[in-house]
Order: C-alpha cells, then sequence, then structure tokens
C-alpha cells in the first residue's frame, strides 16, 4: 500500500507494507544509506534517525505508526547541534570503521538539543544504547563534550 | 605471522611492469572522503606512476591502498607514507581501494589481504618507494623542461621548485608518466618527516563516515538487484534434506527460493532486504544431521578438561621434559598451579556481513565487498562461478568492522553469495545479507582453549619451573596457510604468547588439539587473546607466591640487554611511571598490570578498577604504553589502543558464545552484549619514541587488557578469575 512519508523536508510516496520498518525503507527505496542496519531489534542504534527531532531506533519502527511526524537522516541532518556534533567528530577523530557513527552521530545530536552541557554520567546514560564494536566510546564521550563547547561558543 | 613482519623489497622488482593501472574498476574516495567510482583504466585524466600512486592534471595525489579499511587506519597510514615522500598537501592527497590484483599482494603473506597487523609493517618501504618514485619522476620531468639539473630541483607543498620557477606537479603528470623509474628511488631521511609521526593528521575517512556518505557493502545496490538471506541448518554439519516455502510466497516481495548447489542452505530471494528477512522466516527445510556436531558446551568443557588431564599429544618446546618440568614445579617450595577456560567467541563485526555479485557484461562477475582476503575470495568466487580469474572483479569498500571475521580459508559469506549467485541462474545481481542473528550464531569463532599451568619459585624468588598443557582446536589446520604455521603438528597460534614469551622463564609446553566440524577463526589478536591473559594472570600469581611487586616480578626476568626483552620492560616500565605505580592498593578499589608482545609490538597496561557498596566492579581507568617502532600516526595508534582495550574487555566481561546440543544459544545483541560506553574506561594512552620497523597495532592493544583487569579485580577483591567470561565466574559490573 502507498504511505506518504514526510523524510528530510521532502513528502515521498512509498509503496510497501504498513508493518515494513522504517529503516528498510530508508535504506533499500529511498536510497539514504547512511543510516545502518546492525541488528533489527533495537539494541545497537545504527539505525537511529530522527522523529521530530528526537533520536528514534529506525529498525522496529514500522512505517504505518510514521504519519505525519517528521523524519530526518543523517544525509540532512542540519540544526546548530548536528554541525557542532559533526565537527567535533571530525576534529577529534572519532571514527574507527564507522558504521555505528550515523547512529552515534544522530543519538549525540538528541542528547545535546535536550541537555547542552552533559556530564560524563548523563553521556552513558543517553548514549547507553548506541553500541560501538571498535569501542570509539572514549572519544565519543570527548566529542560530545567538544560540540558542547562548540555550541557554548 | 610470528616473523618479522616489515619487508624489505628488491626495488627492481617492485618498480618493473609499474605502469598505468588497467582494466580494473576501482572506487575511491576523494580528499574529503567522499565516493568516487570510476570503471575502466584509472581516470583518463590521471597518471599511473606505479601501482599505488596516480597524479591528476590538478596535482591531486590518489595513492591506492592495498588494504582495506576496517577502522584500523590503512587508508590513512598507507597515504601517510606516499604524501610524506612525495611533500604534497595532505589536503591534496585522495584514497583509492585497489583492485583485486598481484600487484596489491600483501608482501608478508604472499597473496593479496590484510590480517596480522601486517599492513604498515609490510607497506612502510613499499610505499614510500612509491612515493619517492613519483616525486623522482615528476622532478626529472621539470628539470628537463626547465633545463636545470634534477639535483636543483624539490617539491615543496605540492609544488615543484627550482630557484625562481615553480609549477604545480599537476602541469609535469604527463612527461612524468613517460620516464622510466628509477631503479633505487631515494627514500627522505627520518629527519625531514613532516607527516610520518605527525601527532594529529586527520583521518581520511573521518569527513564520510560523520556525514553518512561512507560507501559499505551494505550500501550498494546495482541495476537488476536482488536481495537473499540464507536460511541454514541449525547445526554445523548438518545438510539440506528438502524444504518447502511455504507463506513465504505471501510475502510482498519474495521472488524465489533455492537450494544453495552444496546443499548448505535453502537461498531466499525477495524484491528488498527487509522482504528476504522476513520471508525466510516462513521456509522450512529438513535437514540431514548425520555428520553434525550435537555436542554442547557443557559437553565441550567436559571433553577439554578430559584432555587437559591425559598427556599432550605434542611436546611444543621440544625437549622431552613436559612431565619433569611439572613435577619440578609441583615440588618448589613455593609453587602455583591454575586451570584455565576461555569460551567460544564471535567477532561480530557493526556491519553483518554481507555483499553483491553482478554479472559484467563481458560475461564475468563483480563483488562488491568490504574485502578482507581477495587473495582467498577471488579464486573461490571464480570456482564457484566457473568462470577464469580474469572474469572476477572485486570491488572494495570500506568495511563495517572485521575484528578477523572477513578473511577465512573458506571466504564463507562470498562463497555463499556466489552460490546463491548461481543457483539463481547468473542473471540477476544478487545482495547477499546476514541479519545479526546469523552473525552470531554463524560459527567461525575464536576457539575454547583450556590451559593448565605449574609453576614453581626458585629460592632467588624467580621462577624455577613453568609447565602448561594447551587444548585447543586448531585454526590453521587443513587452510591454505597450514604450511606456515603449523610444524611437526603444532598450530603455533594456539600456543603463541607463551612459546614465544620475551620472559626468561624454564619453560616445557604441551599442546593437544580438539577437533569439531565447528569452523574456528582468528579472532583479533589471534592465539594472544588467550595466552595474554593467561600468561599476564600467572606472572601475577608467581609474583603473589613470591612475595614481590608484580612489576617488579615481571623486569626481574627481563634482561634488558637483549632488545626484544628490553623493548618488554621499556613499555612496562613507562606505563608504570605514567600510571604512578607504586604497589601500594587502596581500599575499595584495586589496580592491575600486564604486559605482552604480539605482532612485533609491545603493550603494558596499568587499570584501576572500584568496587561499589554491592561489590561490583568498575572499570575507571587505564594507562596503556605501547612501542610499535616508527609511529607514522600516532593518533592512529592511540585509537587503536583504545579500540583494542574496550574490544578486550567487553570480551572477558561478558561475552561467550554457547552451545546446546549443538545448536547456537545466542540470538542477538541482548545475548551477547557488546560493550557499552558505560563499561568503557578512561583510556590515557603513551607511544615509546623509536626509529625501529613500524609493527602492527590494530590487535596488540588487546591480549593486556583481560589480565590487567582481571589482576585489578584480584587486587580489589582477592579473586582470581581463570575462567571466563568473569560475569559467569560470579563477578558482576556495575
Amino acid at each position: 500500500m502507498s504511505i506518504t512519508l514526510k523524510i528530510n523536508g521532502e513528502a515521498r510516496e512509498i509503496d510497501a507494507d504498513d508493518d515494513t520498518p522504517l529503516l528498510w525503507v530508508i535504506r533499500d527505496e529511498l536510497n539514504l544509506t547512511g543510516t545502518k542496519f546492525g541488528c533489527g531489534v533495537a539494541s545497537c542504534g545504527a539505525c537511529t534517525v530522527h522523529l521530530n527531532g528526537k533520536p528514534q531506533r529506525s529498525c522496529v519502527f514500522p512505517i504505518g505508526a510514521v504519519g505525519d511526524n517528521e523524519i530526518t537522516t543523517i544525509e540532512k541532518v542540519d540544526t546548530p547541534e548536528a554541525k557542532a556534533v559533526q565537527a567535533a567528530w571530525q576534529e577529534l577523530d572519532v571514527v574507527q570503521c564507522g558504521y555505528c557513527q550515523s547512529g552515534q552521530i544522530m543519538s549525540a545530536i538528541g542528547l545535546l538539543s535536550d541537555n547542552a552541557k552533559p556530564s560524563d554520567e548523563e553521556i552513558d546514560t543517553f548514549m547507553q544504547g548506541n553500541a560501538c564494536r571498535c569501542a570509539t566510546y572514549h572519544r565519543i564521550r570527548a566529542a560530545i563534550h567538544r560540540a558542547s563547547d562548540i555550541l557554548e561558543a | 605471522m610470528n616473523a618479522s613482519n616489515t619487508a624489505s623489497l628488491s626495488r627492481r622488482g617492485f618498480l618493473k611492469g609499474a605502469a598505468v593501472l588497467g582494466g580494473a574498476m576501482v572506487i575511491g574516495f576523494n580528499a574529503g572522503g567522499a565516493l568516487a567510482i570510476s570503471t575502466g583504466s584509472a581516470p583518463a585524466e590521471a597518471v599511473g606512476f606505479n601501482p599505488f600512486v596516480k597524479i591528476g592534471p590538478d596535482g591531486t595525489v590518489t595513492v591506492v591502498v592495498k588494504h582495506f579499511e576496517m577502522g584500523q587506519g590503512t587508508s590513512t597510514g598507507l597515504t601517510t607514507l606516499v604524501a610524506e615522500e612525495m611533500n604534497v598537501p595532505w589536503e591534496q592527497v585522495a584514497v583509492e581501494f585497489s583492485p583485486s590484483d598481484e600487484k596489491y599482494k600483501n608482501l608478508a603473506f604472499g597473496g593479496q589481504g590484510t590480517g596480522g597487523s601486517t599492513a604498515m609493517a609490510n607497506s612502510y618501504l613499499q610505499y614510500r618507494q612509491a612515493g619517492a618514485a613519483a616525486r623522482d619522476m615528476l622532478i626529472r620531468a621539470a628539470a628537463a623542461e626547465w633545463k636545470v639539473e634534477a639535483a636543483d630541483v624539490t617539491i615543496e607543498n605540492g609544488q615543484l621548485v627550482s630557484g625562481d620557477k615553480t609549477a604545480s606537479i599537476g602541469a609535469f603528470v604527463e612527461q612524468a608518466g613517460m620516464l622510466e623509474p628509477a631503479a633505487e628511488p631515494v627514500l627522505k631521511d627520518a629527519a625531514s618527516f613532516t607527516l610520518i609521526g605527525k601527532d594529529k593528521l586527520p583521518r581520511k575517512d573521518s569527513m564520510a563516515k560523520t556525514t553518512g556518505k561512507a560507501m559499505f557493502a551494505m550500501d550498494v545496490k546495482v541495476p537488476n538487484m536482488v536481495y537473499v538471506t540464507i536460511l541454514r541448518s541449525p547445526l554445523f554439519g548438518g545438510t539440506l534434506k528438502s524444504f518447502e516455502v511455504g507463506a513465504a510466497a505471501e510475502v510482498n516481495g519474495f521472488v524465489d527460493a533455492r537450494a544453495l548447489p552444496d546443499n548448505s542452505g535453502v537461498a531466499v530471494y525477495a524484491e528488498s532486504t527487509w522482504a528476504a528477512i522476513k520471508a525466510r522466516r516462513s521456509v522450512t527445510a529438513d535437514w540431514d544431521n548425520a555428520a553434525a556436531d550435537t555436542r554442547g558446551s557443557a559437553e565441550m568443557l567436559s571433553e577439554y578438561t578430559d584432555k587437559l588431564s591425559a598427556a599432550p599429544t605434542y611436546d611444543v618446546t621440544g625437549k622431552g621434559d613436559l612431565t619433569e618440568m611439572e613435577e619440578a614445579a609441583k615440588a618448589a617450595s613455593r609453587s602455583v598451579s591454575a586451570d584455565f577456560h576461555f569460551p567460544l567467541l564471535a567477532h561480530a563485526p557493526m556491519e553483518p556481513l554481507n555483499c553483491v555479485i553482478e554479472p559484467t557484461e563481458e560475461g564475468g562477475v563483480r563483488v562488491h565487498d568490504g574485502c578482507q582476503f581477495p587473495m582467498i575470495t577471488h579464486p573461490t568466487v571464480a570456482a564457484i562461478t566457473q568462470l577464469p580469474p580474469e572474469k572476477v572483479e572485486i570491488i572494495t569498500y570500506y568495511a563495517g568492522g572485521s575484528f578477523g571475521r572477513r578473511a577465512n580459508a573458506q571466504s564463507d559469506y562470498h562463497a555463499q553469495a556466489a552460490m546463491a549467485f548461481v543457483a539463481l541462474g547468473g542473471e540477476k545481481a544478487v545482495k547477499l545479507v546476514w541479519t545479526r542473528e546469523d552473525d552470531l550464531a554463524g560459527g567461525f569463532y575464536r576457539p575454547m582453549f583450556a590451559q593448565r599451568a605449574n609453576i614453581g619459585i626458585g629460592d632467588d624468588g624467580k621462577v624455577s619451573a613453568w609447565s602448561q598443557h594447551t587444548v585447543a582446536q586448531s585454526i590453521f589446520k587443513g587452510g591454505p596457510m597450514e604450511s606456515f604455521v603449523v610444524h611437526d603438528g603444532v598450530d603455533h597460534s594456539s600456543v603463541e604468547g607463551v612459546v614465544d614469551t620475551p620472559y626468561q622463564l624454564p619453560m616445557a609446553l604441551g599442546l593437544t588439539d580438539y577437533e569439531s566440524p565447528m569452523p574456528v577463526l582468528w579472532w583479533r589478536s589471534v592465539g594472544h587473546s588467550q595466552s595474554g591473559y593467561t600468561m599476564e594472570v600467572l606472572m601475577d600469581m608467581a609474583a603473589e607466591a613470591a612475595g614481590q611487586d608484580p612489576v617488579d616480578f615481571r623486569l626481574a626476568h627481563l634482561d634488558e640487554e637483549d632488545e626484544n626483552q628490553a623493548r618488554l620492560a621499556g613499555v612496562l616500565k613507562l606505563a608504570a611511571e605514567k600510571a604512578g605505580w607504586d604497589g601500594k592498593q587502596v581500599d575499595g578499589k584495586g589496580r592491575g598490570v600486564a604486559v605482552h608482545k604480539s605482532f612485533d609490538t609491545y603493550v603494558a597496561q596499568i587499570m584501576d578498577v572500584s568496587l561499589d557498596a554491592d561489590g561490583a566492579i568498575s572499570i575507571d581507568k587505564v594507562v596503556c604504553a605501547v612501542d610499535c617502532g616508527v609511529a607514522v600516526n600516532p593518533d592512529v595508534i592511540r585509537a587503536q589502543m583504545e579500540g583494542a582495550i574496550g574490544y578486550g574487555l567487553g570480551a572477558v566481561m561478558r561475552n561467550e558464545i554457547t552451545l546446546k546440543d549443538g545448536i547456537v544459544e545466542q540470538g542477538n545483541f541482548p545475548d551477547y552484549e557488546p560493550l557499552r560506553i558505560s563499561d568503557m574506561p578512561v583510556v590515557d594512552v603513551h607511544i615509546v619514541p623509536s626509529d625501529k620497523a613500524p609493527s602492527g597495532v590494530g590487535e596488540p592493544g588487546l591480549p593486556p587488557a583481560g589480565p590487567a583487569l582481571a589482576n585489578a579485580i584480584h587486587a580489589a577483591t582477592g579473586k582470581r578469575i581463570t575462567s571466563l567470561p568473569m560475569t559467569s565466574a560470579g563477578i558482576s559490573f556495575a
């Protein structure tokens, strides 16, 4: 069946079953491959997108439940928080394999949008659902602090 | 792979046949890391100076990187070597992954592949020579045009310079490309390095990987492509008898289901990844389990323990003194004995395994993959598709992690994709996608290991006898690299890190193999992933028995007149100094030390833990010292230490693959919980300045992490952990 998705500022017609996870529509239908498949059970966070600006795991979110909500993916996220997070990630060379990093960045943007100056503990709590098998966590923490400083400046 | 991997080259051999890259399709990333694909030969305007360097008329230098990028930093590291020798600004250098071609073989392997922490070690001279050769050709071309001596021309900051004449290197690409490469291009003196050793050279892949633009094989979509998932036997060694499509046919997007030609499973084809995943749930199959392994982890452990108690099959140290040494150890006035047990481990890279195989217009196939072992994948795909090797191309993308999993003697997932491609008729491109469940239950695990050690302490307070029996399933036996690694029946990877320890220890080592149809594989740091733990927990136990400080005790077993032992002592002393080690322990906290050499690199770690009111452990901080020879990219080295520490800690804390009646019990990440950010300690890395040949950094940070944690927990709680994971040994983490 046909569904209209509001994604990255555009309305896109999608022909897929209601129960199709948003992740696969984003990747296979819309070719926005920056959003990743890691586990399919909302356990790793690689598929994190924004739903009305809030982080949402797209691998367990059926397109039938999206409704009027606005989806933003890594390709188009461009709030001041997004720019600060990406700049900090680049400055500190956080990435290794990079596969989880779109999701890490989308979550970090969500964190800083709610909490401009998170502590280490607040970062750990908020980012806990985003797994990184390369274990870049030490730098993720540092980069979130750095992004917070960039935003403050 | 235990020998020194820093290859020196016949320079003539390297330059012979160096010419414009031909034929293959290459995938590259521009200087900003964005994707660029070119088909046919190298871009028309770019000139190939040798297999590793191409230069465009705009002066952009493209480095053709022969080692895939799984996060370990090859796209930055090998590029640094060329940029250094050419004196071009970092921003002017782009990266491209090499096609599958003999020219790009790993000099440590003799075939094209990445592993064993060899990428920098085997490329260090080769890529510098490639850059130096290109520099020399450009200089000679400019000298001829300007009618000056070549000695009076230099390249500075990407510009050819002689007196008042300057030009972009791009202006001389065509003329330089026609010159004969020098047989012996002169390399820069280390004192004039500006990029090698530079502390914060930006990673080449950072931009693409922070903007969603980085291309992984999972992101590949080609025309006329179907997606395929595979229904496998839940038992290792089971084969397909028959299957029913059932309700899968009703799934929107379902295309077809076919038996794989080797009856290893059912290929379920669909028009989208989701449809292929969903349809597979409804396919049912009957399996022939006559040859399958139905043992569970408990039976395995019991067999391992029985073998441990029997005489070893192989006398690894070869002196015929296994029994005498054990008796001597037990008879010493102070002695230590312990059994160790290590579980099966999955690699679980973030990107579930996948690849695309498409038919080419020339009647061949093109493989799209984060390809770790083209030397195995290429002939494997050729054999299954019944094509001559020259009809098979491999395009390498960024790989979403590997930790060893993408490389194996069977090229398992490529073989599966090739079979699925053939089974569907070979007309349509197929994209094989594994789910996380496929990955965790897919075998190729770090083998289970068991160790029994007996150590005696002499009157001088040093180890007087050390006997150790290892039981392990061999990784290398029966594979294509067997002859390099297995000697007189002993798979070196089962005993590495013990038999070749730099410590001065009177050792007698035995080995017994465990056999199973379940495939096992190298997992980040291979045998060292368990031998580092055994050795360093045992050294701690021996120090305790001897009544000595753990750092002093280790140093007492290292003769610093010997370079190998001195380098191990060097990192240990550096870590101790940076951590402020004074041998004192504080109530409610614990501090542990471990040091280990692997892949020619020396790493020491001092780990601090604390206990909460319930006795749960928090890992607070790790001070790490590393000696990897010349530190080409210090920040990449730090990143690899941080990452290997995290990967190692997560595994020893709580990871294990278990079997019940032969069936893997772990489904998805919740059953194989990865290290989380809240588990991650602060990591403080110190690099030993060195002019020794560079050695690997991808793996050596891992072996000390587990034992440093175990020793810290012992310091805090008095509990020795000799069976992993720690959570199964009664340890809880905050």
